[in-house]
C-alpha cells in the first residue's frame, strides 16, 4: 500500500498547495461571472463530501439529500427573520443553527428510512424529499408558500459580492473533508464500511448497525443543511421547487461515483469536474432545456465506462504500474488483482 | 357524503390508472433488481406520443394512437436495457438508478426541446362528456381508461401465469442464477420484460395524459408516486402494486375532500411512512438480505 500511495509529507504538501490556490481564487479571478463558478464549485464540493459520508462509506444510496439542503436554507432563512438579523457578516454566524435544525429534521427521516435497506431506501429517501418539498409549499404562514421566502440582503455590491460567500462555502466544504477524514480514520468509519460489505455480518460481530447508520445519515445531513443555509442566503430568495430541486441531490450523487464512491478526494474531484461544466452547459443550453440531454449523455458515460470511479480506478492503475516496476512484468497480472484488493479501502 | 362517495369512487378509477403504470415499474424491479426512476418519464413520453399523434395531420384517437405507441415504446424500452443496464455488473442496484435518472433526464430535456414546456392535455370527445352516478357525474375517459388498464393487466397476467414465456419471467423473478441453470435466457427476458414494462408505461401515459394536464417536468410528481405505491406494495409484488395503488389513490381523493386539496398528495406519503414503521417490507414484500 505504501507503493500505491504517494509518502505522507508530499501528500500534506499538495494538501497544502490545493488549500492554498484555493484561498487565492478570488484573488486571482475578480469578475463576478468566475468567481460565481467558484462558490458553486465550492458549495458542491462540500456537498458531495458531506453525502459521501452516507451514501459512500455506509453504501445507503440517498437520493433525497435535496430535502435536507432545502431545509437547511429555509431554517436558516426563517431564524434570520425571527431575530431581525440584517444582511452583513453576522448572519454567517448562524449557519450552525441551521445544521441544528437540519438534525431534528435528519432524526426523524432517518428513524423510518433507515428501517429499510438497498433499493426501498433509495426509494423512501426520494419520497421523503418531495414530502418535505409539500411541506414547504402547503405551509404557507411559515414559509411563504410558493411565493418564496426572502433573506436578508447582503450589503456587498459588484465584484466583491461573491468573495464572502465563496470563503464561507469554502470552509464549510473543508469542515466536511475534515470530518469526512476522521470519520474514515475512526472506528466509527471502520463500522460503516462493514456495514456496506455485509450489513448482517457486521451486526453478528457487534457493530451497532442502526446507531452508527442514523449518526452517519445525521452527519452527513447536518453538513448538507449548513451549506444549503449558505446557498440561502446567497441567492437571498428561494421558493420549494427551487431550494428542495431532485436535480440538486442527483447532481451530488453523481459527481460522488464520478470522482469514486467511499473515497476521500473522489467527491472533490467530481465537483470540481462537473460543477463548472454543468454551469457551463445551463449558461449555453439552459433555456431550450437541452443542457438537461448532454448532462444525461454524460452521465450515462460515466456511469457505464467508470463505475468505479475516477480515484480508485487511477489509484489501481498507479497501484498495477508500481507493482510491474516492483515484481517484474511476468507476475504482473495476479499482482495486478492483489493490488485492487489493498488499494480500494484506501481514501 | 356524497362527497367522499365520489371521491372514492374516483379513488379506484385514478387508481387504475396508476396500477398499471407501478405495475410495470414492479416487473421491472422483480425480473432485474433494478429501480426504474425514468418510469415516470417514460410514461410523459408515451403521453407526448400520443399527443403528437392527435396533433398530427391524422388526429389519432389517444386511444387508438396506442395500438402505435405501445409497440414503438416496446423497442425504446428493449433498446434501453439492452445500452444501458445490461453493461452494468457490479454495484447494480445502485448504478441503475442513478442510469435510469439520466434516462429521465435526458427525455424530460428532449421532450422540452421539442413540445417546449407549456402544459398540455390530450383531449377527446369522452374527456368532457360524463354521465350521471350515485348523485354525480363521471367523465367517459376515466371509465374507458379503467376499463383499458384492467384489460391490460389482465393481459400481463395471462402472460406471466399461462404462457412459457411468462414461466420465464416468474423464474428470473425467483432466482436469477437457479433460472439460468434451467435453460431460462435470462438477458432476453430481462429485455423483453423491460420492453413491456415500458409499453404498459405508454397505455398509462395516454389515460394520464387525459385526465391531467402535463409537462416534461411531470415526471418526478409522478415517479415519486409510483416508488412509493411500490414500496408500499412491496417491491417487484404485481398484486401489491394494484393494492398499493387503488388504495392510495383513494386516500389521496378522500383526503382532498375531507382535508384540503392542498393536503391530498402529502396523505399519500404520511400512509408510505406508516406502512414503513409497522412493516418496513411493504404489504406483500418479502424480507429479503438486500445488498446495495
Amino acid at each position: 500500500m505504501t507503493r500505491v500511495v504517494t509518502s505522507t509529507p508530499v501528500k500534506f504538501g499538495a494538501l497544502a498547495v490545493a488549500v492554498v490556490l484555493a484561498l487565492l481564487v478570488p484573488v486571482f479571478a475578480t469578475d463576478p461571472a468566475t468567481t460565481n463558478i467558484a462558490v458553486f464549485t465550492a458549495m458542491y464540493v462540500g456537498l458531495a463530501t458531506a453525502w459521501n459520508i452516507m451514501g459512500g462509506y455506509t453504501g445507503y444510496i440517498s437520493l433525497g439529500h435535496a430535502a435536507f439542503f432545502g431545509f437547511g436554507a429555509y431554517a436558516f432563512g426563517l431564524v434570520l427573520a425571527h431575530l431581525g438579523i440584517a444582511g452583513g457578516y453576522e448572519p454567517f454566524l448562524f449557519v450552525p443553527v441551521a445544521g441544528a435544525l437540519t438534525v431534528v429534521l435528519a432524526l426523524g427521516i432517518g428513524w423510518v428510512a433507515l428501517r429499510t435497506r438497498a433499493a426501498t431506501f433509495v426509494i423512501v429517501t426520494i419520497a421523503m424529499m418531495f414530502m418535505v418539498q409539500l411541506l414547504a409549499e402547503n405551509l404557507v404562514g411559515l414559509t411563504g408558500g410558493g411565493a418564496g421566502l426572502s433573506f436578508p440582503v447582503p450589503p456587498w455590491t459588484g465584484d466583491f459580492y461573491n468573495t464572502p460567500f465563496y470563503y464561507a462555502m469554502l470552509l464549510m466544504a473543508l469542515v466536511a473533508l475534515a470530518v469526512s477524514w476522521w470519520i474514515r480514520r475512526s472506528k466509527f468509519g471502520l463500522g460503516l464500511l462493514a456495514i456496506r460489505d455485509d450489513e448482517d455480518k457486521a451486526l453478528a460481530v457487534g457493530v451497532p448497525a442502526h446507531g452508527y447508520k442514523l449518526t452517519a445519515f445525521i452527519v452527513s445531513a447536518a453538513l448538507v443543511g449548513m451549506i444549503g443555509a449558505l446557498y440561502g442566503y446567497y441567492v437571498t430568495y428561494i421558493y420549494p421547487q427551487f431550494a428542495i430541486d431532485p436535480l440538486i441531490g442527483i447532481s451530488i450523487v453523481l459527481m460522488v461515483f464520478l470522482g469514486g464512491l467511499g473515497t476521500l478526494w473522489g467527491p472533490v474531484l467530481g465537483a470540481v469536474i462537473l460543477e463548472p461544466a454543468q454551469l457551463w452547459l445551463a449558461y449555453n443550453f439552459g433555456a431550450s432545456r437541452l443542457y438537461l440531454v448532454f448532462y444525461a449523455a454524460v452521465f450515462l458515460v460515466v456511469i457505464i465506462l467508470m463505475p468505479r470511479g475516477i480515484v480508485p480506478s487511477v489509484t489501481s492503475l498507479i497501484g498495477r504500474v508500481n507493482n510491474r516496476r516492483a515484481v517484474g512484468p511476468s507476475d504482473a497480472a495476479g499482482s495486478a488483482t492483489d493490488t485492487h484488493v489493498i488499494v480500494e479501502p484506501a481514501p | 357524503m356524497t362527497l367522499i362517495l365520489e371521491a372514492v369512487v374516483f379513488g379506484v378509477l385514478t387508481g387504475g390508472v396508476y396500477a398499471l403504470m407501478a405495475s410495470g415499474l414492479t416487473l421491472i424491479f422483480g425480473v432485474m433488481r433494478i429501480i426504474n426512476v425514468g418510469h415516470g418519464a417514460l410514461v410523459i413520453l408515451g403521453a407526448y406520443l400520443s399527443f403528437a399523434l392527435l396533433n398530427s395531420g391524422a388526429h389519432i384517437d389517444p386511444f387508438v394512437s396506442l395500438l402505435i405507441t405501445m409497440p414503438a415504446m416496446f423497442i425504446v424500452g428493449v433498446v434501453l436495457q439492452v445500452a444501458f443496464i445490461r453493461p452494468l455488473k457490479e454495484d447494480r442496484e445502485a448504478l441503475s438508478v442513478l442510469v435510469t435518472y439520466a434516462v429521465a433526464l435526458g427525455i424530460e430535456g428532449l421532450l422540452g426541446f421539442i413540445f417546449t414546456n407549456n402544459f398540455v392535455q390530450l383531449s377527446a370527445w369522452y374527456e368532457t362528456a360524463s354521465f350521471p352516478i350515485l348523485g354525480f357525474h363521471i367523465a367517459y375517459v376515466y371509465v374507458f381508461g379503467f376499463g383499458l388498464c384492467v384489460a391490460i393487466l389482465a393481459g400481463i397476467f395471462l402472460l406471466l401465469y399461462r404462457t412459457p414465456f411468462g414461466a420465464a419471467i416468474r423464474a428470473t423473478m425467483l432466482n436469477r442464477t437457479a433460472a439460468q441453470l434451467v435453460g431460462v435466457n435470462v438477458d432476453r427476458v430481462s429485455a423483453l420484460a423491460f420492453g413491456i414494462g415500458v409499453a404498459t408505461a405508454a397505455a398509462g401515459g395516454v389515460v394520464f395524459g387525459m385526465t391531467t394536464s402535463f409537462d416534461p417536468g411531470s415526471h418526478y410528481d409522478l415517479i415519486s408516486r409510483l416508488l412509493t405505491i411500490i414500496v408500499l406494495g412491496g417491491l417487484g409484488s404485481l398484486r401489491g402494486a394494484i393494492i398499493g395503488a387503488i388504495a392510495m389513490l383513494i386516500v389521496e381523493d378522500v383526503a382532498a375532500v375531507v382535508i384540503s386539496p392542498v393536503w391530498a398528495s402529502f396523505a399519500f406519503f404520511v400512509i408510505l411512512v406508516v406502512v414503513l414503521v409497522v412493516r418496513p417490507q411493504g404489504l406483500y414484500g418479502i424480507r429479503v438480505r438486500e445488498r446495495i
